[in-house]
């Protein structure tokens, strides 16, 4: 458990850097996360991080498959616009535990 | 649970020389579960593992329902021999199979290697068993890479921190 100060406000992560209370989560906290990642988040990476937290409160699991079926992005931009490890990226970013997701 | 991060695996290439449900998907869930860690991955097909790869086929794979003692029957009990040789069993097995992993967000083959390939991922089929089998680039998903050789394989597999890994 650790604490870290983002855009000004303080949030409790764990030790990987996963929110443990998405609650705290602000649209300038998640752009503060993305620029250390290296990306700047446009009005497309908030569609999908809002239906990365929507799904995420319901208590549905997320995928990449799922992000697909998204309607907002298919997944070969997904990849390009969180690169590297794409959902484990955008699930830090909108403020949710990391999916336990092998799909 | 501590873990070693001094050398990170960076690539993996999987081999599938197998043609069941189970044995594809197995090669598949490995693969793409590489490429959305941000690994480089490379698959590749080889004797009845082509299966999966061929346009007309891959989506109609079965699992094997005779001389697998660990196939079970709802509820539990272990399924004897003689009944996976009753015609149609194989096939309700099969959909049962694909049901189940379609619950889970499994998607089925074909999408599968569409997410694979979106996020990077290489296929490739044996130039052996191709020959062998008579399967043509025209007979597989356009989402193949090539057919190519066991020797090429291995410069394609080559790198640090990569792993080949046989399904």
């Amino acid at each position: 458990m650790a604490q870290k100060t983002y855009a000004g406000v303080t949030v409790d992560l764990n030790d990987e850097g996963y929110f443990t209370n998405p609650s705290q989560w602000t649209k300038e906290i998640a752009m503060a996360i993305a620029k250390e990642e290296g990306i700047d988040l446009t009005e497309k990476h908030f569609q999908i991080l809002n239906y990365l937290r929507d799904r995420f409160a319901k208590g549905e699991a997320l995928s990449i498959r799922g992000i697909n079926k998204s309607g907002i992005v298919d997944v070969k931009d997904f990849y390009q616009m969180f690169p590297g490890a794409p959902l484990k990226k955008s699930t830090k970013i909108a403020g949710i535990p990391k999916p336990a997701s092998c799909v | 649970m501590s873990i070693d991060n001094s050398n990170p695996i960076k690539k993996v290439s999987i081999i599938c020389a197998k043609g069941t449900i189970e044995d594809v998907y197995a090669a598949l869930v490995m693969g793409n579960g590489a490429v959305m860690e941000g690994l480089q991955a490379n698959l590749f097909f080889t004797f009845f593992g082509l299966e999966a790869i061929m346009k007309k086929r891959m989506d109609k794979l079965h699992t094997g329902v005779v001389g697998n003692p660990a196939m079970r029957l709802p509820g539990g009990m272990r399924m004897p021999t003689w009944l996976g040789i009753i015609p149609g069993m194989e096939a309700m097995v099969s959909s049962m199979m694909k049901k189940q992993m379609d619950k889970l967000d499994v998607p089925p083959v074909s999408e599968f290697i569409e997410l694979f390939v979106a996020g990077g991922g290489k296929l490739y089929a044996c130039k052996l068993a191709a020959d062998m089998f008579k399967v043509t680039k025209e007979d597989l998903s356009e989402h193949v890479s090539g057919i190519i050789t066991v020797g090429e394989f291995y410069e394609l597999a080559g790198g640090e921190g990569s792993q080949i890994i046989f399904t």
